[in-house]
């Protein structure tokens, strides 16, 4: 770990993620997103630090708060200034908090009150990791024993977090099958009989067993067929339907579309746009040249990469980090970083995308008019970075009226 | 021209996961073969790119037919290779800098004069900095090897480029990347491609047209399975 390129940082990462809801947390290879996932569950390694907070409120309406501008992140990671590699980032304070009682983190007398970072291993194992946040990981394969059967591994899950009466145990791991849709004439066979959508489910039935409040998704469809992503996708997107906060943390933007509320885009270790994942997907589009940037890539629109790559997340330039490889940088791009996005909405950006024309202006260049809502010229506007694109009250462009289109199966 | 001529192939010769699977690919065009994953898909690709022995058929390379695979075969056919697959972690070799693997084809038949130049010249085709190429494969992403991965498939300028899920790790504008240095080799050279994947938008998207497995197999006593009389 002597490089910038093992520096794992996450800087004033902020956005709220409600029961009911799913968040896709997007970004290229390398932005941070899997540090911010592995943050949440306490399971950061420890060469990376990130900033802020995170708050899983339990209960009726289970919440994720992620909140994480401010002194920390300023202080520790030194935005304007370049940072020497290996030195770089922050601390991320995920606490718990009860829904009935939303007290101050680490109130004397307040059990439901967890500092994650000073949790010690054993309390994440015993209170986080399963019981609050369920991980649904990136390799099924690699996340069951092979030496034993679906119904030991769920058993044995079912022990460790429930602690039931004996009797109960087959009944409570046949449950949480059903919960994942496992066909329960199959909990007697062993990961090397399943074919990869059931190891995929039966992956996602441990992490249910816990009946946990908030569900992550590390990168669930890397290296799935595509109906096998669509079938993932969907199945996350039921959790959430039936009351959970499912975060989906993934570089596939057509699962992400498939299934989000909501999107977050992270770049080089900061959350750059979060948007409405309809507004996102469709018009008005996006506000952040980059994700612009990054939905233009798919082969469904424009098949135009960005170019350049990532910076380090140990020596980002001072200024925006996207600064280098974006087409609408100015002077102050270079020099000011741009305010990060209100957890409600926008994008971190001097110059964000105007939103895209409700009707086609004939000012829209590119190849990528027919299914992508290119913005129209680059103008540079001075918006606040946390103002919401204006609500989309024209009607959709006539070429595109759902845009949920991207997604269709072929 | 790449011709696979009713190839039986796998990994037990009692149940070969490929059954008479033909398929041609013409000089410089681009043939995107989509199928699930366990399919057969990539054994095909394998025994395309010389690298996995097929039980029965043949593979005819330019006019000549096969007749040695990985090491055995002959090097011009060989080298007329260049394969990218899905993960390149398990394609390199963690001890090697990106430079030395990306050099590693040149070295290996005896081109190491050429190698400094030629991999600058890849590293700059496939988007990849001076200051990566000291890094050993951990010390970057995926998709940073995976370009050096594409970089070392191009070092001996093949004829014929075969890339199994090369993109399937990544995310979308490391694939448009990737798939645009592709296209651009192929444009300078005219070489040709079989792109193996199961993502239809992107290989619809990527070649000329897209076949599958089935589609290439010949139903068993149908007109197009001639019997290997041979
Ligand atoms: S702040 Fe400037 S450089 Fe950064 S994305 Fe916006 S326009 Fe581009």
């Amino acid at each position: 770990m002597r490089r910038g390129a093992d520096v794992a940082a996450v800087t004033g990462a902020s956005f709220d993620l409600d029961a009911g809801q799913c968040l896709a947390l997007v970004g290229e290879s390398g932005c941070g997103k899997s540090v911010l996932a592995s943050a949440l569950l306490g399971l950061l390694p420890g060469n990376a630090r990130a900033t802020g907070t995170a708050t899983v409120r339990t209960g009726a309406d289970a919440t994720v708060r992620t909140t994480g501008r401010g002194g920390g992140a300023e202080t520790d990671s030194g935005p304007a200034t370049a940072r020497p590699a290996g030195s770089a980032a922050a601390r991320l304070r995920p606490g718990l908090r009860s829904h009935t009682r939303p007290s101050p983190r680490n109130a004397p007398g307040v059990p439901d009150v967890l500092d994650l970072l000073a949790a010690d291993e054993e309390t994440l194992a015993r209170r986080v990791r399963g019981r609050l946040v369920g991980l649904v990981p990136q390799s099924p394969a690699a996340h069951l024993t092979p030496v034993r059967t679906v119904r030991s591994q769920l058993e044995e899950t079912v022990r460790e977090l429930c602690a039931p009466a004996r009797q109960d145990l087959r009944a409570a791991a046949e449950a949480a099958a059903g919960r994942a849709a496992f066909p329960a004439d199959h909990l007697d066979h062993y990961p090397h009989q399943l074919s990869g959508g059931l190891a995929q489910r039966a992956a996602l039935a441990l992490a249910l067993v816990g009946d946990a409040p908030v569900l992550l998704a590390d990168e669930p469809t890397t290296g799935l067929d595509r109906d096998l992503v669509n079938r993932t996708a969907d199945e996350l997107r039921r959790h959430a339907d039936s009351g959970r906060a499912v975060l989906l943390v993934t570089h596939d933007l057509v699962a992400a579309e498939r299934t989000a509320d909501r999107v977050a885009v992270m770049y080089a270790g900061r959350i750059v746009e979060l948007s409405d994942a309809r507004d996102f997907f469709g018009t008005p589009g996006p506000r952040h040249p980059y994700a612009a940037g990054l939905l233009d890539a798919l082969p469904t629109r424009a098949f135009r990469t960005i170019p350049g790559t990532p910076p380090e997340l140990g020596s980002l330039p001072a200024g925006c980090a996207f600064a280098p490889r974006c087409h609408r940088a100015t002077d102050t791009c270079t020099t000011t970083l741009p305010a990060p996005p209100a957890p409600t909405g926008g994008a971190a950006c001097h110059h964000p995308l105007e939103p895209a024309p409700a009707t086609p202006a004939s000012a829209a260049p590119g190849p990528a008019s027919i299914t992508s809502p290119t913005p129209p010229a680059p103008v540079p506007l001075p918006a606040p970075a946390s103002a919401r694109p204006a609500a989309h009250t024209g009607p959709a462009g006539p070429a595109h009226p759902d845009p949920t289109e991207a997604a269709a199966d072929a | 021209m790449l011709e696979l001529r009713r190839i039986t192939a796998g990994y037990d010769r009692r149940a070969p996961v490929l059954r008479g699977v033909s398929l041609d690919i013409a000089p410089g065009e681009a043939v995107g073969l989509l199928g699930p994953s366990g399919c057969g898909k990539s054994t095909l690709a394998r025994v395309a790119a010389l690298l996995h022995r097929p039980d029965s058929g043949e593979v005819v390379v330019d006019g000549t037919p096969a007749r040695g695979w990985r090491h055995r075969a002959p090097r011009e056919q060989r080298t007329a290779f260049g394969v990218v697959f899905q993960q390149p972690r398990l394609s390199t070799d963690p001890r090697l800098t990106l430079a030395a693997a990306v050099a590693e084809p040149l070295r290996a038949t005896g081109r190491r004069a050429e190698a400094g130049s030629r991999t600058a010249e890849l590293a700059e085709a496939v988007g990849l900095t001076p200051d990566l190429l000291t890094r050993r494969p951990h010390e970057v992403s995926d998709g940073q090897l995976q370009r050096a991965c594409l970089a070392r498939a191009l070092a001996l300028r093949p004829r014929w480029l075969v890339c199994d899920e090369m993109t399937a790790m990544l995310d979308a504008s490391t694939t448009a990347a990737l798939v645009g240095v592709v296209e651009d080799y192929r444009r300078q050279t005219g070489a040709g491609l079989l792109a193996v994947g199961h993502d239809r938008d992107l290989l619809e998207r990527w070649c000329d047209r897209t076949v599958t497995l089935e589609s290439l197999t010949a139903p068993p006593g149908g007109p197009r399975s001639p019997v290997a009389g041979r």
